[in-house]
Formats: C-alpha cells, structure tokens, sequence
C-alpha cells in the first residue's frame, strides 16, 4: 500500500470532466462580480463616486465605508487593506467591487465607477527603499531584516587578508519575478446559509490552499465567524493560492452580504496576472573566503535585498527561508547571511513553491560555479568537496543526520549517463533544424530543502487531523487540501496501512470549515510528512480506541466484527515535536526544520548560437523522498517543479510598466513551458526514511524548483563559456553574454 | 438565433446569440463544464473541444460557426453512464500513468489526445509533443502526460 502508485482518488472525476471547479457552480440567482482597481502606484483617494449617467439600478457597489468589522486582511500583520481607503499604495490594488445580473454588466460598471485620486511619489528601486520616502511600512519601509551568524565570518575574512593559500571570491546574481500561473484563475463564490441554529451566515466555495486563512482573514472583516469555507476542486496553486484566496473570498461576502444575494467573483487571466502576487525578486550578493588548491568555502558572507512589494503578506518567512538556505547544500564554519525584505509600490508578493530557496539557491550555485572558474577547478570537484557530510553544523547551528547530499549526487550522475533520448532539443519541430548554430551542454546543481514550518512553526501550530470510522469505513478529516497534490490519495494509503485494510474504504472529507479541524496552511512541503504524520497517530489512536471498545487489539475486521454499537468512533490527534528540536528565533540558532530533503539536477540542453534560445533535451533529478508514499505523486511532483524553474530560468520573464503594473499580462508574451519546450525527464526517487514522518516520508513540494534554474546557468556556461548571473535568461540575455565572452 | 448543431453525439436547438463564444455555451447554457476557461484567448488549450473531429479553442469559435457541425467535448469521451462508463483509452491512461494533477487542463488535453489517437493511433513522444503543444499544463511538466497518450492504445493498436 505504502509505496504504490495507486491512481488518485479524484482521477475519476478529473478525466470525465466532472470534477466541480468553483466557475463550474451557478448558484440560482448569482450575480457576477468585478473589481475596480487603482491605476496609479501610490495615490491618495480623494473621492469615489458613481457615474451618474450609467445605469447602477442592478448593480451592487461595495465599497470600503461598506465594511462592518475591520478593514484588514489578516495574516502576519495587519498592513494590507480589504478594500483601499484614503490611499492605494500599488497598481491593481481593489478599491471598489461591483455585482451585477451579468458578468458583462458589472464589467461595465466598473469603468463607471468614478475614482478621484491624486498622485503620491511611488518607489520602485528596492535599494531605495530602506529608510527612504515615501514611508510605506513601518518606521523604515523594512518588512522583515534577519542576519544569521555562525562561527567567526569577520576572522575568517580577516585572516584571509595576505594568505596566499585563500582568496575571496565575489559575486552578484539577481532573480525577476515569477508569476505561479495555475491554469484555474483565482475564484469564489459566497452564498447565503442559515446555520445550524438558524442563524444567517455565508458559505465561501472557491478555489484556495488554506480554508482556515480564509476563516482567520474573513472573521476579521465581518467581525463575526458566522460561515463556513469550503476549497472546490482548486486548478493549481503553487503557493498563489495560499493567502491572496483570502482577499477574493472577502470581496465576495462584501458584495453577497450587500446584495443579498449569491455571489460568484472569477478572475479574469489578465487581471489574475497583473494584481496576484508572485515571487519575490531578490538581488544578492555573495562574498567568500575559499581554499585556493580546492575551492573549499571557508567563510561566506552573504547579503540578500528582496522585494516584498506593497503589503507584508508572508514576506518575512520567504526572508527566513531564504536567510537559512543561503550557503546552499554546503557545509562552512564561519557564515553570516542576511537578508533584507524592503517595501516598494508594485503589488504585493507573496508564496511561491519553494519560498525564498529558488532564489537564495540559484545564487549559492552560481556562485560556486564562479568559484570553480577563478580558480580553474572543475564545478563538480567544488561540489565534491563542500557537499554537506554527516554530522556537519547548518549556519543555524543544527547538526545533519542521515544526509542525502552525496547519494543524490551520486544518482544523478548514474542516471545521467544514459544515452539521450531522440528528437528533444534541436531535433524537435522548430527547434532549430540543420541550419542552427548549435552549441550542446550539461549542467549540474544540488539543493537542499527544509521540511516544513521553520523553528518552532509547527510546534506552535499544532496542526490537527480527525479520523472517524463511519460504519465498517473510514474517513480523514482534515483541512490539507488537494490542489494537484494528492493528498485525497496518500492520506487514505496512510491510514488504510496503519490499519491493515484497503484503501478503498478511506475516503477524505471534503475541506470545510464546518466539517474538519485546522490542520495548519497546505504549504511549506509539510502535507504528507508534518500532517500525514498526524493523520498516522490518530489511525494508532483510532485503533487503540476500537480496541479498548471491544476488549482486544488484533485484526480491524475482527475488532469490527465484535464491536456492538455502530456509532461513529471519533478521534483527533494533533502535532507534537518530539521535544529534541531546539529553536531560537531571535538568534536564528538551533534546528531550524525537522529534516531536510536533498536533491541533483542535471539538465541538458543546446544553445542557438544565433537567437540565443536554450532548447532542453532532457532533465533528471535523483532526490531524498523519505519515502515515496506514492511513486507515481511524488515524481509528478518533482517533474512539474522542475518544470517550473525551467521556464523560471529562460522564458518567464515579468515585465513591468512605469507604474510597476505587469505589461506582458497575457499568456502569449508571458511564456511557460509547452510539452515541446519541456525536456524528458528521469526521476529518481531516492529514499532515506524520516523518523518523524509517516513511514519515514518527507516533503517533496518545493525542492524540484530549488535548482534547476542553476543547472541551466551551468549548462549554458559549459556549452558557450557564457556567463549569466541573472535570471530569467531570456534569449536577448543570453546574446549580450555570449559578446561578453573573452 | 436558432441553432441547431450536435453535442456528444445528441442533437441541440438553442437560441444563442450568434457572436456567444461556443466555450460559454456549452458551459452556461448545456451546462457542459468540463471544458475549462484557462485564458479565455486560445492560449491554454484548457477550452478544448472536437468540431467535426477537430480539436480547436472553444473560447476563440462564435457559436454560429458550429451551426450544423459535430462538437466533442471531455464528457463525450468515455461512453456509458456514470459509475458504469467505459473510459476512452486515453482517459484510463491518463489515471494509470498520474497525467492528471489539479486537473483543469486535463479535459483539454484528453480532446486534443483523442484527436492525435484518432489518425495516430501510436505516436511518437515527439509527435505527442507536437500535437499538444497548444496545451498548458503547470502542475505535471508534462512527462506524464507524454507517457499517457503515446501508450494509451498500447501494442495491440486499434
Ligand atoms: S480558455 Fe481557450 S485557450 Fe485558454
Ligand atoms: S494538471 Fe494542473 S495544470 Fe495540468
């Protein structure tokens, strides 16, 4: 059961077309909703009026005076507003919503709408932000500064000084946006319920990761938590669907709650590109302290600017992550990293798979690799002797056991060997044909990845699971949500195993906020592993439960046999550390996650000589599972990352205007990888089980597009000599470097 | 105006406005939502449906242009009923390899299959590559699916 590629749950529905997605719902009577949003950076509101030569007869207008509890959408802190008010503080921001009988009406409206602003100075430069006008958060526009010391970084550089057997090495890399682009655009429907004590109340249904963000940031708004939050089938999230669900699902009751009426508020692609966050831009720069004969780091010091846009959102974990994940899978005993996550005026960033480690990882890689160029050496050798061992001290200070770092490297290097397959790069239509100038090349990156909530996270958050035998069957309930993942299919095989019985009679209940616990956020690679784990303990509990019932502990369909009652046998368990993990979150000392995952990519690829276009011929990653739950789920998981930093690394590139507003906000000139830009991939599902995992599972949801990126910089390098220290690396970056080659 | 055309294999009468995107009316009007809205500019292939046994943008095609022809949607595909339905080869496929993940893409990309598998019925993965390359997937890179369609009618053929 465990480690079987059984088909997921929801397959059926998926393939047939009747999984319900929430623009698939019409509830009677709903009017469509749109929103009016700010054209300009940084303005004041001076005046919001209606248009009084459009008829508004059916249509609803929310507003912010029309907001009963706060104005506020809680998450980490309380900076961004529902609905802008006096001042909007990026492009896109909402500051009115509309509803009306027809989406064409209350697309009309909203131009209708009549916003007097008058511009404020924007910021845009992120160097320019600390400490500077105009004053955006806080007392110095810093969302989160971490600086995170280990050994002696200043003797270190110190001593180098005039050491013949040392030199520092320097570097700056820079990462753009990136956008998540789930194929399903953000969406929600609130309709009108009477509860069970007959009182008036909502129903949020839409297409989200975290039901219980959308409870915490909604109760805030109304000021009351008289409804419940329901995920549809969601189309993708990636992380863009961890907290900005939470602003669709208040406009939505905004407007429902005005109306009366049911309310359905779909994003369209273009407005979803241009208002939703992405990842977060980061320029870092990276000093050394290296071993001259060998390239091994001696100290580093590190310091990374991200921009976190015009509100807090999650930033300040992205910096966490990113501060902690610096070095890269290498081991260095004098370290300070920091990091810096400053305000400007563009839209707010937010979640994206990986959180901080794509960013922070391309740089560790590339620098690296620039340490192997100034010295001569081979990268991999550099690799070779930094790869963490063992027993190593993380900057944190957290000791490594049963390290996956060399394995996977190993694997990787096998797996690679293989002959490439036919007809992928050049080969393929379009790809260049007889006539390119093709250059061929082979890179290779390592990451490592953090499982789960950082520090004491998860010890704070107590993430809770229910398991219930209904009947001869069972059912997990849990707010972890299945947005492509398949949680629907691995919580079942945990409990179907822990218990003895087949999968068939597990079901998931659906994610509602009526129905199931807080499990905690679907993120942070911390499903399977931290909530899997939780859903395990409570199938012993539920277990131990039926066996204390019926006076034995043997067979489950024996126990069930000689059980007399047929009522529900109820059980919740929730998170609790096994007390040795040992976190300061002042100092950034101790063990910073409960393990880690480790993983190689090695990509191949050609480069048009003449276009500068990179064309991919095949992918293989060997990386540290745990244990793979589901084969057939986790290398899904890791195929579709990696094929997320490949486009992160040469084709996704967001532009944005004077006003910071996103220009190339279509699908046509924001590029993400087709199956023929996509290369073949091998997967290699390398296994070292976690003692605190179910069945020695980790997380395995953000690794795959930790590095990749990375390999391809190699790639290019070793096929041209081009050196690219930016991403993306789009085709006309890839010409100007290849004319910078001596 | 009145238009008569074929869905699934059942004829259809409806009064549409002629310029409503064929997408909408299947969704809104036949209530056939299987065909999903990615872009809504015929760049995601997630609107993808048979006209006459061509797999074409759905949110790109003005009803009037299917006046009379036969449109194949995702809920065509397997035949029976549900619970009891016989998958299209394609579909099983896609369960057995995992092409599907979120799957808001996978009923446009099962029509595009479906559409290769009939005057291909053993592609290569390049020719796969090909014929789906107006398809976005984000969640799966694609491997998967590859697998899926150029297996789906194994050795035996058809
Ligand atoms: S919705 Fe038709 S191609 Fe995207
Ligand atoms: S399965 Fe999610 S977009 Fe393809």
């Amino acid at each position: 059961m465990i480690g079987e590629g059984l088909v997921r749950a929801d397959g059926q529905a998926k393939v047939t077309g009747r999984a319900v997605y929430v623009d698939d719902v019409r509830p009677e009577g709903c009017l469509y909703a749109a929103t009016v949003r700010s054209p300009f950076a940084h303005a004041r509101i001076t005046g919001i009026r209606l248009d009084p030569d459009f008829d508004f007869s059916d249509v609803t207008v929310v507003t912010a005076a029309d907001i009963p509890g706060e104005n506020v959408v809680a998450l980490m802190t309380d900076d961004q507003p529902a609905l802008a008010d006096k001042v909007v503080r990026h492009v896109m921001e909402p500051v009115a919503l509309v509803a009306a009988p027809t989406r064409e009406k209350a697309l009309a409206a909203v131009s209708h709408i009549l916003v007097d602003y008058e511009p404020l100075p924007a910021l845009f430069d992120p160097e320019r932000s600390r400490g500077h006008e105009p004053s955006l958060f806080g007392s110095d526009n810093v969302y989160s500064h971490i600086t995170l010391v280990h050994g002696d970084p200043d003797g270190a550089f110190a001593s180098a000084e005039g050491n013949a057997d040392v030199r520092i090495i320097e570097g700056t890399y820079r990462v753009g946006l990136q956008e998540q682009l789930y194929i399903e655009p953000q969406g929600m429907i609130a309709t009108h319920r009477v509860d069970a004590e007959g009182a008036p109340g909502l129903t949020l249904f839409g297409s989200m990761q975290c039901p219980f963000y959308v409870v915490k940031a909604l109760s805030r708004v109304l000021g009351h938590k008289r409804f419940n939050v329901v995920q549809a089938v969601t189309g993708g999230g990636f992380g863009g669907k961890e907290e900005y669900p939470s602003l669709v699902a208040i406009h939505a009751a905004l407007l429902a709650l005005k109306s009366g009426k049911s309310v359905k508020l779909i994003y369209r692609r273009d407005e979803d590109l241009r208002a939703t966050t992405k990842r977060h831009p980061c320029r870092l720069r990276y000093r050394t302290v290296v071993e001259v004969r060998t390239g091994r780091l001696l100290a580093f010091d590190g310091h990374m600017l991200f921009d976190g846009g015009a509100y807090n959102t999650l930033s300040p974990v992205v910096n966490s992550r990113g501060v902690i994940h610096a070095v890269g899978p290498y081991r260095c005993e004098n370290v300070r990293s920091e990091a810096l996550m400053v305000a400007t005026n563009t839209p707010p960033n937010g979640a994206f798979r990986g959180f901080g480690a794509p960013q922070v990882q391309f740089a560790a890689e590339r620098h690296l690799d620039r340490i192997a160029r100034e010295l001569g050496l081979d990268p991999l050798d550099v690799r070779r002797v930094n790869l963490y061992r063992d027993g190593d001290l993380t900057p944190t200070g957290q000791t490594l056991k049963d390290i996956g770092a060399k394995i996977v490297l190993e694997a990787a290097l096998e797996r690679a060997q293989r002959p490439l397959p036919p007809g992928n790069g050049s080969g393929r239509p379009g790809g260049g044909g007889q006539a390119a100038r093709l250059a061929a090349g082979r890179g290779l990156a390592l990451a490592w990845h953090g499982c789960g909530f950082t520090g004491n996270g998860e010890a704070n958050l107590q993430g809770k699971a229910d398991l219930a035998l209904e009947g001869r069957d069972l059912r997990v309930y849990t707010s972890s949500t299945d947005i492509g993942q398949g949680t629907e299919t691995i919580f079942p095989q945990i409990v179907a195993a822990a218990l003895g019985i087949g999968v068939g009679r597990v079901s998931v209940a659906p994610p509602d906020t009526d129905l199931v616990p807080d499990s905690g956020p679907t993120v942070a690679s911390r499903t399977a592993m931290v909530v899997g784990g939780v859903v395990l303990k409570a199938a012993q509990a539920l277990r131990a439960a039926l066996a204390s019932e019926v006076g034995f502990d043997g067979d489950f369909d024996a126990m069930l046999d000689a059980r007399t009652s047929d009522a529900v046998l109820r059980v919740r368990e929730q998170y609790a550390d096994d007390g040795t993990l040992v976190w300061d979150p002042k100092t950034y000392r101790g063990d910073a996650y409960p393990t880690f995952g480790w993983s190689c990519v090695i990509v191949d690829l050609e480069v048009d000589l003449d276009t500068g276009e990179v064309l991919y011929r095949r992918l293989v990653q060997a990386t540290d599972v745990g244990r793979a739950l589901n084969p057939v789920l986790a290398s899904g998981q890791l195929e579709g990352g990696a094929l997320q930093a490949l486009g992160y690394a040469t084709s996704e590139e967001v532009v944005l205007d004077e006003r910071g507003c996103m220009r190339n906000d279509r699908l046509t000139n924001y590029i993400i990888p087709t199956a023929l830009d996509a290369p073949e991939m091998e997967t290699v599902l390398i296994e070292i089980p976690f003692a605190g995992g179910p069945f020695g599972a980790k997380g395995i949801g953000e690794i795959p597009h930790d590095v990749p990126h990375a390999a391809v910089a190699q790639a290019i390098e070793r096929a041209t000599g081009a050196v690219l220290d930016r991403l993306p690396m789009m085709p006309e970056r890839v010409m100007a470097a290849l004319e910078r080659r001596r | 105006m009145i238009l008569r055309f074929q869905v699934n294999a059942t004829d259809v009468e409806l009064d549409v406005l002629p310029m409503a995107r064929l997408l909408d009316v299947l969704r809104e009007d036949l209530r056939l939502t299987g065909s999903k809205e990615g872009c809504g500019e015929g760049e995601c292939g997630a609107c993808t449906v048979l006209i006459d046994g061509r797999a074409v943008n759905s949110c790109l095609v003005p009803v009037f242009q299917v006046a009379g022809a036969k449109v194949e949607t995702v809920e065509g595909l397997a035949s029976g009923l549900h619970g009891h339905e016989r998958l299209h080869p394609v579909q099983a496929a896609f369960l057995e390899h995992g092409a599907a993940q979120c799957g808001i893409c996978t009923p446009g990309f099962l029509v595009a299959a479906a559409e290769l598998l009939a005057h291909t019925p053993h592609p290569t993965r390049l020719e796969v590559r090909e014929a789906l390359a107006g398809n976005l997937c984000r969640c799966t890179g694609y491997q998967k699916i590859v697998d899926a369609v150029a297996n789906a009618l194994g050795r035996q053929g058809s």
